[in-house]
């Protein structure tokens, strides 16, 4: 990672075939057009990937880039590549480039000297795939643990309990066999060890390569030559089983005193083969497993999710879009979602700076009743899987049952319509105002938050942060309004922005964006009204097993926590089962806590917990 | 009332002092005892996944386990009672959650909360997650649910609260933290090429042994379509023969029932006595 920080120059912008144009012409052998059915973007030579990157960035203004992911294409090309998206922070679509190496001794070179947001997606790919990233200066596993075999993502590496490429599998339908995996083998673990294994190794410490490099101890060569007293470092682990960590995230953190010499995040806690899995799932199979990447927010991981495979659907035959009420029942519901999220948000930030529980307490109080809604209308609280392609799966209920105003009050009856418009005009600006009146002009708050966890708008874009931390740093930069999906164009809103980059604005942002919300949701309203009766699913007939064509897809959507990115990709045969060869997702909590390190540096560790609650991490989706 | 044996509260001849009657009740010790406990169980704060923020849920205002006596939550294993596992166990995890289970002190109770805590859920067939806790440390409650809603966490807390009413202080079994030393901790998983436990090292000796000699070891065929189970005593060939379980932990498991009956002989030797 560079400490210093590359400052972008604004090149005069061209729209995304001119650039590639330009790009053709300063490298005429090295970029190409991807002329695979259903690709778009270049291939550039992998030799020259720095070079052009160069380019991109400082002359034709792609200063953020957003994704950076491997796909294996074993069996079809017998090549991996890498798939970049790079973005403008000014707006716009994204120029698409790929890097392709064979799958022997894969090596890509690393992109973290031009953005350096890359660091731990190109770890990632290293990890699940195998590929070297000469250049990386810190290549090692980030998901797994350090001598684990294999490249788990390959498509020639096969987990225990392997049954078959696609489900639904032959065991279980149409025969309707269902067993236990560990049935299938008799010590209940399918693992292979390899053929050098030495069992010597088992005693090693495999946390030994963690803290190499870290600086640790005191430099005994140095002492002799100075007068100066010297303090000894100290490291200090936080987590991955710590009150304040949001989960099972840890951080290994330097001290010197009480100051943060450098801090490191471990993660792979949680990683639960959300991408392998989806790949051997149907389509549609992957829309519940979608719920559970940021558990608070379902709903709007379903939307991202949908617009993806969309995007493919469209390119087939017979695709109808979503009905208008569908749009409109799906901002409603991702609107209510940020709202949940970032009332979470707020309330364990507080919990973070010392107040137990107490704000809390406050902030979730209200979240029970849209949840109730969410309970009323997709049959669960937290894990809707509401959302389909082309719509959504049910109508609004007629009836809720839920509480009146206070949530100790008795539950009754109420009428739909009605409940969300006291909701949403009355219940939910209260709460936010109750937040803003205690917690805004707060002396401790202030003086916790103000001017700590600093992330100056270039290094935010440099480090691909996004959502509350982007805006929080003052680049006001928002998918719903850099590239509109659904019917956002159409709804009166602004982008909350601010521009000191500490815990505080980052605070204030995400009251700003609860008004902006209910702002929306009141617009949402009277659309709700007009269109009662239409057809909430696109056609007469809901695409449970569509049929999408070949190609790739990308997704985003303004999630609450950063712009959350679906990257599909379709293999199948168009008439047969499908399943995504690649489903890969750009999770914001991921690579938001990239300049998790930067903005501690140099901060006291009391600090560091409520840098982290700041940048509102979720692990389901960090670690996937 | 310093003078009173309090074990002859159990003879039902016991004389009532006069100016005490009608204001005691006279119970079994256990039931005092598990009374207090059950009333005050508290949870270790603790969170995996999904299931954690059903479980903040539960704990807060509208479902409130203050009811229960539970809304102390623990950030340390050594003040915790029971600890509530609330998500996906991955490989990677579990080795600091039989860490945290074995710094629990005695009596101590396992939640399985959720599909995945319980046995793997919608994730079971991933590389890095382990098929339930229940495979590394004991589970006294599982909640189903994907994620359980608080109602069912509060269920579950119930049963458990059942489990603790049921326990006697009259038998061993039932409250083995007033035998002899320290419980055995659960050996700790290892993380090697995959997740190792010791409990099964001499298998993966075996298998080691196997691989280094050019034989096949493992059972990697994939079964045919329709499956047949394969139960432990009709292997498949090609697989080594070995009981997995018995081979390391017979000294240890033979050391364990030497130590328990002796410390049931010393309590029965006890109230013999007395």
């Amino acid at each position: 990672m560079t400490d210093q920080m590359i400052a972008p120059v604004r090149p005069e912008t061209v729209d995304i075939d001119a650039a590639i144009g330009i790009l053709k012409e300063r490298f005429p052998d090295a970029v190409k057009d991807d002329t695979r059915e259903g690709y778009g973007g270049v291939i550039v030579e992998r030799g020259q990937l720095v070079e052009i990157a160069t380019v991109m960035r400082d002359e034709l203004g792609f200063d953020y880039l957003s994704s950076a992911t491997a796909v294996d294409y074993l069996g079809i090309e017998d090549s991996m590549e890498m798939v970049y998206h790079a973005y403008r922070t000014t707006g716009g679509s994204p120029l698409v480039f790929k890097a392709q190496t064979p799958r022997e001794n894969s090596s890509v070179p690393s992109l973290i000297d031009i953005w350096p947001g890359v660091d731990f997606q190109e770890r990632e790919a290293y990890d699940l795939y195998g590929i070297a990233f000469p250049g990386h200066p810190n290549q090692k596993r980030i998901l797994m643990w350090e001598g684990f075999n294999g490249h788990p993502m390959r498509k020639d590496w096969k987990e225990a309990y392997y049954e078959e490429e696609h489900k639904p599998f032959d065991s279980r339908w149409p025969k309707g066999m269902v067993r236990r995996a560990e049935e299938l083998n008799v010590y209940g673990k399918n693992v292979e060890y390899p053929a050098d294994f030495d069992l010597s190794r088992l005693s090693d410490d495999t946390e030994s390569s963690l803290y190499a490099g870290m600086g640790l101890g005191v430099n005994v060569e140095a002492l002799d030559n100075t007068d100066e007293l010297k303090t000894d470092r100290l490291v200090v682990n936080l987590g991955p089983h710590h009150p304040s960590t949001h989960g099972v995230f840890r951080m290994v953190v330097t001290l010197n005193g009480e100051t943060i010499e450098t801090l490191e995040p471990v993660m792979g806690y949680l990683h639960r083969n959300h991408e392998q899995i989806g790949e051997r799932n149907a389509w549609l199979y992957n829309m519940a497993f979608t719920d559970r990447l940021d558990y608070i927010c379902s709903m709007s991981n379903n939307l991202g999710y949908a617009l993806a495979v969309e995007q493919l659907m469209s390119r087939g035959m017979r695709y109808t879009p979503p009905t208008y009420r569908a749009e409109v029942i799906r901002v409603l519901m991702v609107e209510l979602t940020r709202i949940v999220n970032h009332l979470w948000a707020i309330g364990f930030l507080l919990n973070d700076l010392g107040a137990f529980f107490t704000p809390a307490l406050y902030a979730i109080a209200e979240r029970e009743k849209i949840l109730d809604f969410f309970e009323a209308t997709a049959g669960s609280r937290l894990m809707c899987n509401y959302m389909r392609f082309g719509g959504v799966f049910k109508d609004l209920p007629e009836r809720i049952h839920s509480t009146a105003s206070l949530l100790n009050d008795k539950v009754r009856d109420f009428d739909t319509m009605q409940y969300i418009t006291e909701l949403i005009t009355e219940a939910l600006p209260r709460a936010v105002d109750e937040l803003d009146r205690f917690l805004t002009d707060s002396e401790i708050v202030k003086t916790r938050t103000i001017g700590v966890g600093y992330l100056p708008a270039e290094t935010a874009i440099a480090y691909s942060a996004a959502g509350p931390l982007l805006r929080g740093s003052g680049v006001a930069y928002d998918v719903r309004r850099a590239e509109p999906y659904s019917i956002y164009p159409e709804l009166d809103f602004d982008v909350a922005v601010r521009y000191n980059g500490d815990i505080y604005d980052r605070y204030l942002i995400r009251i700003d964006e609860m008004r902006e919300s209910l702002r929306i949701l009141k617009q949402i309203l009277p659309r709700l009204e007009h269109t009662k009766g239409e057809s909430f699913f696109a056609g007469n007939k809901a695409v449970y097993m569509p049929r999408v064509a070949l190609g790739e897809a990308y997704g985003r959507v303004e999630n609450p926590k950063g712009e959350l990115g679906y990257y599909v990709v379709s293999q199948g045969d168009p008439k047969g089962p499908q399943n995504p060869w690649r489903y890969h997702v750009r999770a914001p909590s991921f690579i938001n806590l990239t300049a998790l390190g930067q903005m501690c540096k140099g901060q006291k560790v009391a600090d560091v917990v409520a840098i982290l609650g700041s940048i509102d991490i979720v692990l389901g989706e960090t670690d996937r | 009332m310093s003078s009173l044996d309090l074990r002859q509260l159990h003879d039902t001849e016991f004389p009532i002092p006069d100016e005490m009657q009608g204001n005691l009740a006279i119970t079994s010790l256990s039931k005092v005892y598990n009374w207090s406990r059950r009333s005050s169980v508290w949870p270790m704060l603790f969170g995996l996944a999904c299931c954690a923020i059903e479980m903040i849920a539960t704990a807060a205002a509208r479902y409130d386990t203050a009811r229960f006596g539970m809304e102390v939550m623990r950030a340390s294993p050594r003040q915790s009672d029971l600890m509530i596992v609330s998500g996906t166990v991955t490989k990677k995890m579990v080795v600091p959650i039989v860490r945290l289970y074995n710094q629990m002190p005695e009596p101590k109770y396992v939640l399985a909360m959720g599909a995945c805590a319980s046995g793997g859920g919608p994730f079971k067939e991933g590389y890095n997650v382990v098929s339930g806790i229940d495979q590394y440390v004991p589970v006294d409650v599982y909640v189903p649910g994907c994620p359980p809603t608080p109602q069912a966490l509060i269920n579950g807390l119930i049963a458990l609260q059942k489990k603790i009413d049921g326990q006697s202080l009259a038998n061993m079994d039932d409250v083995p933290w007033y035998g002899v030393g320290p419980s055995d901790p659960v050996p700790i998983p290892i993380l090697g090429p995959d997740i190792i436990d010791p409990r099964q090292m001499g298998l993966i000796r075996q298998q080691a042994m196997a691989a280094a000699a050019g034989q096949p070891y493992g059972l990697r065929e994939l079964p045919t379509v329709p499956m047949k189970i394969v139960s432990k005593t009709a292997s498949a060939a090609g697989m080594v023969e070995v009981d997995a379980i018995s081979v390391v932990d017979e000294a240890a498991e033979a050391d364990r029932k030497a130590r328990r009956q002796d410390a049931v002989a010393r309590k029965r030797a006890f109230l013999a006595k007395s």
